[in-house]
């Protein structure tokens, strides 16, 4: 037989379930001291979420997308970016916006009906939360050939679920980054379910990182609940980009605990065994048994820092509950540069009703 | 600089040409724009000036260039993508709707999209299916864009520069049909033409024709035949769909009292039915007759055998001018 070709995808997990080393910690973790602040930062994450999903519930928030059980994988692609790249998720990595720059506030301000939550004051060239499926993944392709046509050394990084490895959107991003050799890394969160569809319906590929190799790019499969993991991938991604070897898809093995948004009942479509499973394989358990297990955390450090991540997430919330809503001029405003007389007419004849009212 | 007349086409590559060398950060995209210079050649000789990194040949894929041209033009680039043919944009709507439109918006102008997309648009040149679609009205509807048509060498060069120098995203769109219908001297002087304002065309005090994009030849044509019958006619150049520049069609109604609009597009919900409404909103007491569409069937634009049967003609744009001046 003559191959043409042949390809195959490694798979990195660094950190077991039970909090074990599987392998010696690579190049993108120096020693588990790194690893303290970021897992503190996971906390922050999970205190943030588990607030804003009871402000939902509680009519303070429209619908909102939890992040629960997608913690190592938000950060840790956040963590290994630079300000200066760019970021384009879909509509859940918090954890990767927070290290970027980006504050809870917005986060709440977005899904609290308020286009002021995607005016980040840092990072003011990251894209906004991005409804459309996977449309992120090609803006971020294009923001990468913008940076290779200036030659600035940057990166793009996007991010999209499963579901959206489905979409011509996510090929186009592979097959233009390819065929441009851009310095672009598209992180699929392979959470398990597109709302109620599970990952086998999705494909008949047996990763969604092979995905990446028809056109061209470097491919890797992670345990995304490893911060580990998901730290050396993406460093060995940026590497790659940075250094002119073009862009990289990388699949994050992760789950997703949560409904798909506030407005979801999982209950309706999985087995609570499944879910039951997946939280022995959380990211926190094996993060906090290993920083133990180093001497470098304990129950009542833990239960300080949440304490302090929950007054901070307080803050937050009442930042944004106390902004008092856009005027209504402000649905004009933002349309155009220059604005049209016609818009301008309506924009008055709005505030005049206002007025009346 | 041209001393030259030119044809619409060429002043396509002249304004592109000057951008270029202008504005460091426009670069032109899309399906064989590169060495081949475009289907059409609007973009001939542009990557032997200006290099593979200004002007880029992509993937056949029109997701893709779409999904580029916002991706740089919101990363501070001013891309000017190429679709190849009007029937091809359907797949583009997608980032232009949900994110070239309203990038801006969304973010509340942290993020821009400055981007131009030209499209060779209409029939009329016995092309394949899917190469002669009149889709104009699509865009309008979408706020947050720029809806243009040129129909001559001058405009289609002031309109093409004004478009990329928009802060905004702008649907250019391109009348293949009269591409090389005529030239005229278009002094190449990176003068930009106004978005917003009608092209008054003809004089006249009888009767207003609204049209853009290829029918205006057919309706210049109907004008001259009407001032042989001794009708004054006034023929309007849209130009600028979107926004609209209604006020000056007012003020050639209130001078007419008598109004045809003409274009090549299906008649329902098509632009015409904007103009009209307008009419019927802020002309009512200026009007004397009811307001004429002279427009594509409400089918899809056949194939070539039949397309002229098709499109608005200089005979039917008589009939209903002939119609509204029945009425006094």
């Amino acid at each position: 037989m003559t191959v043409a070709a042949r390809f195959e995808i490694e798979y990195l997990q660094y950190l077991k379930p039970d909090g074990s080393l599987a392998a010696e910690l690579p190049p993108a973790v120096a020693n588990a001291d790194a690893l303290l602040p970021l897992f503190k930062r996971m906390l922050f994450v999970r205190t943030f979420d588990t607030k804003a999903i009871a402000l939902q519930r509680t009519g303070k928030l429209g619908t909102y997308a939890a992040c629960l059980g997608h913690e190592a994988t938000h950060v840790g692609i956040g963590a290994s970016m630079r300000p200066e790249d760019v970021f384009a998720p879909s509509y859940r990595e918090y954890g990767a916006q927070f290290e970027r720059g980006v504050k809870p506030r917005d986060v709440l301000m977005y899904w609290g009906g308020d286009e002021r939550g995607n005016d980040f004051e840092i990072p003011r060239n990251d894209y906004p939360w991005c409804v459309p499926i996977s449309t992120q993944c090609l803006m971020a392709s294009g923001a990468a050939l913008a940076f290779k046509l200036r030659g600035e050394n940057r990166v793009a990084v996007a991010t999209c679920g499963d579901g959206g490895s489905s979409k011509t959107d996510f090929y186009a991003a592979i097959n233009s980054a390819g065929a441009f050799s851009l310095p672009l890394v598209l992180c699929v969160i392979n959470n398990g379910w597109a709302i109620s569809v599970p990952r086998k319906a999705q494909t008949g590929a047996d990763t969604l990182a092979q995905k990446g190799l028809a056109g061209g790019l470097h491919c890797l499969q992670v345990d995304g609940n490893d911060l580990v993991a998901v730290l050396e991938a993406m460093r060995r991604a940026h590497e790659r980009a940075r250094s002119g070897q073009g862009g990289s898809v990388i699949e994050f093995m992760t789950y997703r605990l949560h409904d798909h948004t506030t407005a979801d009942d999982a209950r309706r479509y999985r087995d609570d065994s499944e879910v039951k499973a997946a939280w022995e394989k959380e990211p926190f358990l094996r993060l906090r048994k290993f920083l133990t297990d180093q001497g470098l955390w304990d129950e009542a450090q833990e239960k300080a820092w949440i304490e302090d991540c929950g007054k901070r997430v307080d803050v937050e919330i009442n930042a944004y509950l106390e902004t008092p809503v856009q005027p209504v001029e402000a649905m004009f405003d933002y349309l155009y540069g220059d604005m049209p007389t016609d818009v301008l007419a309506q924009r008055e004849q709005a505030i005049a009703l206002e007025k009346r009212a | 600089m041209s001393a030259q007349p030119i044809a619409l086409i060429e002043a396509i590559t002249q304004a592109l040409a000057y951008e270029l060398r202008n504005d460091d950060s426009v670069v032109v995209l899309g399906e064989d724009v590169g060495v081949n210079g475009g289907v059409f050649r609007a973009t001939a000789g542009l990557s032997a000036t200006f290099g593979t990194e200004r002007i880029l040949d992509t993937p056949l894929d029109e997701t893709t260039i779409a999904g580029l041209t916002v991706g740089m033009a919101s990363q501070g680039m001013k891309p000017v993508a190429e679709a190849q043919f009007d029937g091809f944009m359907y797949p583009m709507v997608d980032f232009i709707v949900c994110h070239a439109a309203r990038m801006r918006y969304r973010t509340r102008g942290r993020l821009t999209c400055p981007m131009v997309l030209r499209v060779p648009w209409g029939g009329g040149i016995r092309a394949p299916e899917h190469h002669s679609e009149a889709n104009e009205s699509i865009f309008t509807n979408v706020p947050g864009l720029r809806v243009v048509m040129p129909s001559s060498p001058q405009r289609a060069y002031g309109l093409l520069l004004a478009a990329i120098r928009d802060p905004d995203p702008v649907i250019y769109m391109e009348p293949k049909r009269i591409y090389r219908q005529y030239k005229e001297l278009v002094p190449d002087d990176g003068e930009a033409l106004p978005l917003d304002v009608c092209f008054v065309l003809r004089d006249g005090s009888d009767i207003t024709l609204v049209t853009w994009g290829a029918q205006v030849k057919e309706t210049l044509e109907a004008a001259e035949k009407l001032a042989a019958e001794g009708i004054s006619a006034e023929v309007i150049d849209v130009a600028t769909l979107k926004p609209l520049d209604f006020a000056t069609i007012a003020e050639s109604i209130a001078k007419t009292g008598r109004c045809v609009i003409v274009h090549e597009a299906a008649k329902t919900a098509g632009f015409g039915a904007e103009i009209a409404a307008r009419c019927a909103e802020e002309c009512m007491f200026d009007l004397v007759a009811p307001v004429e569409r002279v427009t594509g069937y409400d089918t899809h634009i056949p194939l070539f055998r039949l397309e002229m049967k098709y499109l608005p003609s200089v005979d039917k744009i008589l009939a209903a001018a002939r119609r509204a001046m029945a009425h006094s």
